[in-house]
């Protein structure tokens, strides 16, 4: 038994992909070990994307995600993938012509819901619009990923800018969505705070506004 | 090389996901365990076809990582060694084609030998040990390949039932070559008396998929007279591969 393997191909050759596994309360440890009281590794990843270098109108994104029961949550790993200013990823696979990539700026961060507030937040720029399927433009958008105890697989959703009118009602993910009242739950709404601009994107994984999550 | 609208993004050969089997992953929602009920959202996800925010992903360097990351025996020795048995975990990250996946960003966290976390919100009784993190990082070769060294976690209870507890276990993190990749599981030792009593091993619906988070016993790689060793290979999404679009590319 024990010399069996237990992964291999289908009989089309295809690999099943790894069963996925709740990331636990104590996800911290492994990801954001700071948060969970303590310093190990040298560099650590965290929730400030930009370098003073850094291409772009500089953003603060925050909010809080809340429970069934509409409470905040206070241990949700969150990470956030996005274009830099030009509308281009940090990725050998886009290859859209005339954008080019900004060395200061990788455009991945992570961070957890604070233990207290149920905050989260993080310091990046504006993302320019992308290349969508067929050639059609998406409108600027951050992707955002979270799991975390009791999620027992990773949810992904997009984080749209209010003040983008314009391109979000051309964007086709944005359309795809029905109800059309469902929209709303993807924009996040612009504030004006001490010279910073800040984006509020409140989180509901139930209840009457119940945020759009994708199967990616 | 004719340019086609679309083809400088995704469209491109190899530039969608494969779909994910949502047959086989656990639904959110699974009551027997009890945190998932508020946490699961109500409502069907909406399926999305791959665009360039899903196929590509965060691109992380060796430069990142320090030398003893992946060395969970001494990435927090202070006086000495952790109390435990040593332990080599080693495998493939492969994609669903059956590709080592190089590069991919493997980080993974667990539990003391006697079952307590390094974390303020873990107050279980067994103590703290002074000589372990419990938490390391590693990048995969160009084969796909990891290893690191730790030692095995001890079981511990958690407040599910009254009479809760989880086999032991390390959690992974996988960033794989894409952000549509993202993953995070969890693994198990080969025998643990626990398996078959786990809530949260159960909310994989196929008994055969929960299989392929045990980790087997490998004795050939383990270290005489030093470390026992065990084999945990992963598998993330593949890409599909659109050979109609690659030829109309005229190629």
């Amino acid at each position: 038994m024990s010399r069996m393997s237990n992964t291999g191909p289908d009989a089309l050759g295809y690999w099943p992909e790894t069963p996925s596994q709740t990331a636990g309360p104590y996800v911290h440890i492994g990801l954001i070990p700071h948060q969970a009281g303590f310093e190990i590794f040298e560099d650590n990843f965290s929730n400030v994307l930009t370098k003073p270098e850094t291409k772009g109108e500089r953003i603060r994104i925050e909010g809080r995600i809340l429970d069934g029961t509409g409470a905040p949550t206070r241990d949700i790993l969150v990470e956030i993938w996005q274009a830099n200013a030009a509308g281009r990823y940090a990725h050998p696979a886009d290859r859209q012509p005339g954008k080019d990539t900004d060395p200061a700026f990788r455009g991945w961060g992570r961070t957890g819901t604070d233990f207290q507030t149920g905050l989260y937040a993080f310091d990046t720029i504006k993302p320019g619009p992308v290349e969508g399927r067929h050639g059609r433009p998406m409108a600027p958008h951050i992707n955002l990923w979270f799991a975390s105890r009791g999620m027992n697989i990773g949810l992904s959703t997009r984080l749209y800018f209010d003040d983008e009118a314009e391109l979000n009602a051309q964007d086709a993910v944005l359309n795809l969505v029905d109800p059309p009242s469902r929209r709303a739950t993807l924009l996040a709404r612009r504030e004006q705070r001490d010279g910073l601009v800040a984006y509020v994107f409140d989180i509901h994984f139930q209840g009457p506004n119940e945020t759009v999550f994708f199967d990616v | 090389m004719t340019t086609m609208p679309g083809h400088a993004a995704a469209g491109h050969w190899g530039d969608e996901l494969i779909q994910r089997d949502r047959d086989m992953q656990p639904p959110a929602f699974t009551p027997d365990y009890k945190t998932s009920v508020l946490r699961s959202p109500r409502i069907p996800l909406w399926s999305l076809q791959s665009s360039l925010s899903e196929v590509t992903g965060p691109v992380f360097t060796p430069q990142e990582l320090g030398p003893l990351d992946h060395d969970l025996v001494l990435n927090y020795a202070q006086s000495g060694e952790p109390i435990g048995e040593r332990t080599i975990v080693h495998g493939f990250v492969r994609d669903g084609n059956g590709r080592g996946v190089a590069g991919a960003l493997v980080e993974v966290w667990q539990a003391n030998a006697g079952g307590r976390y390094r974390h303020r919100n873990d107050t279980y009784l067994a103590p703290i040990d002074p000589n372990f993190g419990g938490c390391g990082r590693m990048l995969t070769d160009e084969r796909g390949y990891y290893i690191f060294r730790t030692v095995k976690p001890g079981a511990y209870p958690f407040r599910n039932r009254v009479n809760s507890w989880r086999p032991a276990h390390i959690h992974f993190s996988l960033s794989g070559q894409a952000f549509g990749q993202r993953l995070i599981t969890q693994m198990y030792f080969e025998g643990d008396p626990l398996i078959p009593h786990d809530q949260i091993l159960a909310t994989v619906p196929n008994p055969a998929d929960r299989d392929r988070l045990v980790a087997r016993l490998d004795l050939d790689a383990a270290v005489p007279l030093d470390s026992l060793a065990y084999r945990f290979d992963m598998v993330l999404r593949g890409r599909r591969q659109t050979v109609f679009e690659n030829r109309m590319q005229g190629g």
